[in-house]
């Protein structure tokens, strides 16, 4: 984009708090069971009945609240917002309007090897709609539309951010860090495949040195990290277009379309609903002691930030892999285990980042899903560094330890994979090879060092890997020679 | 003297003292209900099974020799906002036609407990809101003391049955003066409890805020015993505040010596009617004459408390009501093609007139240009005018006036008029304001040979002493056990 613009961000976040019951009533949370068989009278809003507020929900929202660094509020409220569709049940929606329960908090982001630190607006606790399934492929084309409301009455909070980033970029960077700290907390899931973390982005763009914030726009529809940050890379452009000629921004909230890569307008701010907030009339104002901030204060763990910095310190890790390992509490604890068991932090980094992370990728599951301990993983790398095996054999065990759970020493001796330093079996082979090989032999004494790489490799195939690298080389050269 | 004539506390007796049975009282209700329900019109449904299989449960258990909550064996009836699993629970509105709950409210199983045998269902004005029954989407109810005229409302169907003798007691709910208006009307018994006395979970909302449930009884004695079951805190419903228990009947002393009468200027203003004024004044000297202190008070903003009632009750209930969508329950207009036109047409055809003026009124005012204007100014209003009856409470211990500015008035008398129907509103409202008790007791007749109704309020949780009042007024003028 041209350096002509600022470009100015904004999100509201919202993510499903990890209680067991919802909001208002004691229906699961349970996600993906058959439709509308987690549900009653009260999160169905039938006539007469009534909440009663989860106060797991209000700790969760708390507990959020401290670890973004925000101000509790003892005294907030709930608001109804007032507005028709088929997946509300009561027709308005529980939320908090002007009395929010946490205000003015920050995080902190690191792009491009800077430091920045965003602020936090306000969060407050609302309540979820159910779900329209529709018959066809989208609401226009549909004959008709079902209703499920086991997601009606969930608690969620919305995490609403100053309009503090600078670019798409940074917006990404905020949401990282954003879900690192819910994880951590363990407030919300945050499975934005399962719409328990949801944003919408306001972007605008003004002239450079400019104070006055341009024409924002809201963007919906962005169901990944990936897709905020596209959809926001392409409505700067958009922006950036309009102005340049001469056209003004038109403040409306546009549609995120994956497919096309592009928005398209849903309505602009004259279609924009009344929701005619007021007070809740059947909630107490939600009051919030000192002792209870406290109490909830006492049990948030360490946070990414204060690992991230610890590890670099402590461990002397990159900053790079102290992101990386710090981003997820449950690596972040699992390096630690392991580092406590085997010292070398870099080799152990690199294997959490490296194969670790390419098998959870590949096969799909989460990290406490894996049958790998800190234990086996320790007694692994134990191995490798002694050279009892190669680095290749060491993956291939990490493959076998990761899905079964086994020892890997059992797994080297069982398949006899260990590493084979014995000279008078090496030499043999090498002899072999380079007996079967009398072109690369030319070629590596006329000069040609990498006919020597093919020689080893040569080696290690005929023995699985299983060869000491060094020790080839040594006795490849001397033969050689 | 049939039984359906007798006050739940006597029929109470009389089951103790084994000189009549439970089947035998339910089934002089239903004869009664047979005999003049046709005339009176009181019940939209009535449930003859289920309460004759509560009657034989408590003559089994009379017949072990158990001791009995006090209203076991008592047939009752309650409003029909009131929700009832597998009896259907209309409102007396068209959208609920057809709408069973699946569920009970709190305060009917709060009867279920004391086994007091369910009658049926009782007509209203359609979501609570009128005060003549006439906006019952099904039919007008007659004032059984002149079939002519309306029972008043919302509850009035509620206290027609008690004037009938087609229920011992009911259930009534008051927003605005929904049960003291048509208890006044009919001339029975009608209390409005401190707003959090009472459970709503399971009672269909009209303005959250003000909306609290109350007996209708032949006395006050019945109107004590029906507090006690009801009364107290319910975890289905956190407004609801946390108080020890007290049993009510305590309070009932015919002695007024050194008790405090406050009379609000305000509420003896033109408009009322001098018959009415005359005669809550000479039930005043009575009670001075018994021993009791007048105290002249004054309520300042009373003026404001109807204007403001009318901003804040249209709102909730536009938000309350907006779930009466078609698309779960209640009526759908089947011809819509697409769901905004289903939602227009449901709603337009599933509502009367009243409800549907409310509406509109409730979402004008909460809209973003009227919210500050109206909305919060009413608001405003609603705080001069609790801390207007705080201040009375410091010079007196009960605030007593006249329940009504008229007594029952003819049937269609004034169904195109609504705001002079919302004037009836206007001497009950401020309790509601408050969330303050208050209870309207019969103190004689206007020259019609209508009843008249005292309206005695209370500081909150004050119903002990509002009803020690209302019973000396009842000792005073003879007036108690009004169905003969």
């Amino acid at each position: 984009m041209s350096a002509k613009y600022e470009t100015v961000i904004g999100l509201e976040v919202h993510a499903e708090l990890r209680t067991k019951s919802k909001l208002f009533c004691s229906c699961s949370t349970k996600f993906g069971s058959e439709p509308n068989t987690q549900v009653c009278p009260i999160c169905l809003g039938l006539p007469g009945t009534l909440p009663v507020l989860n106060k797991q929900a209000v700790e969760y929202a708390v507990e959020a609240g401290l670890a973004l660094n925000c101000t509790i509020q003892k005294y907030s409220k709930f608001d109804r917002k007032n507005y028709f569709y088929p997946d509300l049940p009561k027709a308005f929606q529980n939320s908090q309007f002007d009395l929010p329960v946490a205000l003015a908090g920050k995080v902190k982001i690191h792009v491009n090897g800077e430091d920045k630190e965003l602020g936090i607006t306000r969060i407050h606790l609302e309540e979820e709609a159910g779900k329209s399934v529709h018959s066809g492929d989208n609401i226009l084309g549909s004959d008709y539309s079902s209703e499920d409301y086991n997601r009606g009455g969930i608690p969620l909070i919305e995490i609403v951010s100053e309009p503090d980033m600078r670019s798409p970029e940074e917006a990404y960077a905020y949401l990282v860090a954003l879900k690192s700290i819910l994880e951590y907390t363990e407030v919300s899931d945050c499975k934005m495949e399962e719409g328990s973390l949801r944003c919408d982005a306001n972007v605008s763009l003004r002239p450079v040195g400019a104070e006055k914030f341009g024409t924002k726009v809201e963007l919906k529809n962005l169901n990944s990290f990936r897709a905020v940050q596209k959809a926001l890379e392409y409505e700067v452009q958009r922006q950036a277009q309009l102005l340049d000629a001469g056209e003004t921004i038109i403040q409306e909230t546009r549609h995120w379309d994956e497919n096309t890569g592009k928005t398209h307008s849903m309505r602009s701010k004259e279609e924009a609903e009344d929701y005619r907030y007021f007070p809740e009339p059947d909630l107490g104002p939600l009051v919030i002691e000192q002792g209870w901030i406290d109490q909830i204060a006492a049990r948030i763990p360490e946070l990414p930030e204060s690992k991230r910095r610890r590890f670099i310190s402590e461990y002397g890790l990159p900053e790079y892999d102290a992101d990386l390992i710090s981003s997820s509490r449950k690596m972040a604890e699992f390096f630690e285990a392991t580092v406590a068991l085997f010292p070398d932090a870099k080799m152990v980094s690199n294997w959490l980042m490296g194969e670790f992370s390419r098998l959870l990728n590949v096969s799909g599951k989460e990290l406490d899903q894996a049958a790998v301990t800190p234990e086996l993983l320790a007694k692994l790398l134990q191995m490798l560094a002694k050279g009892t095996i190669s680095g290749t054999v060491a993956k291939s065990v990490f493959e076998e330890v990761f899905a079964t759970g086994k020892d890997p020493e059992a797994i080297v001796q069982e398949k006899g994979l260990a590493q084979i330093s014995d000279t008078a079996e090496l030499e043999r082979i090498v002899q072999a090879i380079i007996a079967a090989n009398p072109g690369s032999v030319t070629d590596f004494r006329n000069g040609k060092d990498k006919a020597l790489g093919f020689l080893v490799g040569q080696v290690m195939k005929e023995t699985k890997g299983r060869a000491n690298p060094q020790l080839v080389n040594e006795l490849l050269r001397k033969y050689l020679a | 003297m049939s039984l359906y004539q007798h006050t739940a506390h006597q029929l109470r007796d009389m089951l103790r003292r084994q000189e009549t049975t439970a089947v035998e009282i339910t089934e002089s209700m239903l004869e009664r209900i047979e005999t003049i329900e046709p005339e009176v019109k009181a019940y939209l449904t009535t449930t003859p099974e289920l309460a004759r299989s509560m009657a034989r449960v408590v003559d089994q258990r009379l017949k072990q020799g158990e001791a009995l909550p006090d209203l076991a064996g008592i047939p009752m009836g309650l409003k029909d906002n009131m929700s009832t699993k597998g009896v259907r629970t209309t409102c007396s509105s068209k959208m609920l036609e057809n709408y069973i709950p699946p569920f009970d409210s709190t305060v009917y199983q709060r009867l279920m407990q004391q086994m007091s045998p369910l009658l049926g269902k009782l007509n209203m004005d359609e979501f609570a809101m009128g005060t003549s029954t006439e906006n019952s989407a099904f039919f007008t109810t007659a004032n059984p003391r002149d079939l002519q005229r309306v029972p008043g409302g919302s509850s009035g169907g509620s206290a027609a049955a008690v004037a009938a003798g087609t229920a011992i007691f009911t259930l009534g709910s008051d927003t605005g003066g929904s049960i003291r208006q048509p208890a006044a009307f009919c001339g029975v018994v009608g209390l409005k409890p401190t707003y959090g006395l009472v459970s709503r979970y399971g009672v269909v909302a009209f303005a959250s805020s003000m909306d609290q449930v109350g007996p209708l009884t032949k006395d006050v004695t019945d109107a004590a015993l029906v507090l006690n079951a009801i009364a107290g805190s319910d975890p289905w419903d956190t407004t609801t505040a946390q108080r020890e228990t007290l049993d009510y009947t305590a309070f009932l002393k015919p002695d007024v010596k050194g008790m405090r009468i406050g009379l609000p200027k305000e509420y003896f203003v033109e408009g009322v009617n001098p018959e009415i004024k005359d005669r809550i004044n000479q039930t005043v000297q009575q009670l001075a004459a018994a021993g009791a202190e007048v105290v002249e008070i004054s309520l300042p903003h009373t003026e404001y408390a109807l204007a403001a009632y009318y901003i804040i009750a249209p709102a909730e209930c536009s938000s309350n009501l907006a779930r009466f969508d078609g698309v779960r329950y209640g009526y759908r207009s089947e011809t819509a093609p697409d769901v905004v036109t289903m939602y227009k047409e449901s709603r337009g055809e599933g509502f009367g007139a009243e409800v549907k003026r409310r509406i509109l009124l409730g979402t004008y005012v909460l809209s973003a240009d009227a919210y500050e204007t109206y909305f919060v100014q009413a608001q405003k209003v609603r705080t001069l005018i609790t801390t207007d009856f705080q201040e009375a409470f410091q010079k007196c211990d009960v605030i007593i006036t006249p329940t009504t500015p008229t007594t029952a008035f003819q049937k269609g008398e004034k169904v195109h008029d609504p705001q002079a129907l919302y004037l009836s509103d206007l001497l009950t409202t401020p309790a509601n304001m408050a969330g303050l008790p208050a209870i309207s007791v019969p103190c004689g007749f206007d020259q019609a040979g209508l009843p008249i109704g005292l309206q005695i309020m209370g500081p909150a949780f004050g119903e002990g002493q509002i009803l020690r009042t209302a019973y000396m007024v009842e000792q005073l003028t003879e007036t108690g056990g009004a169905a003969r």
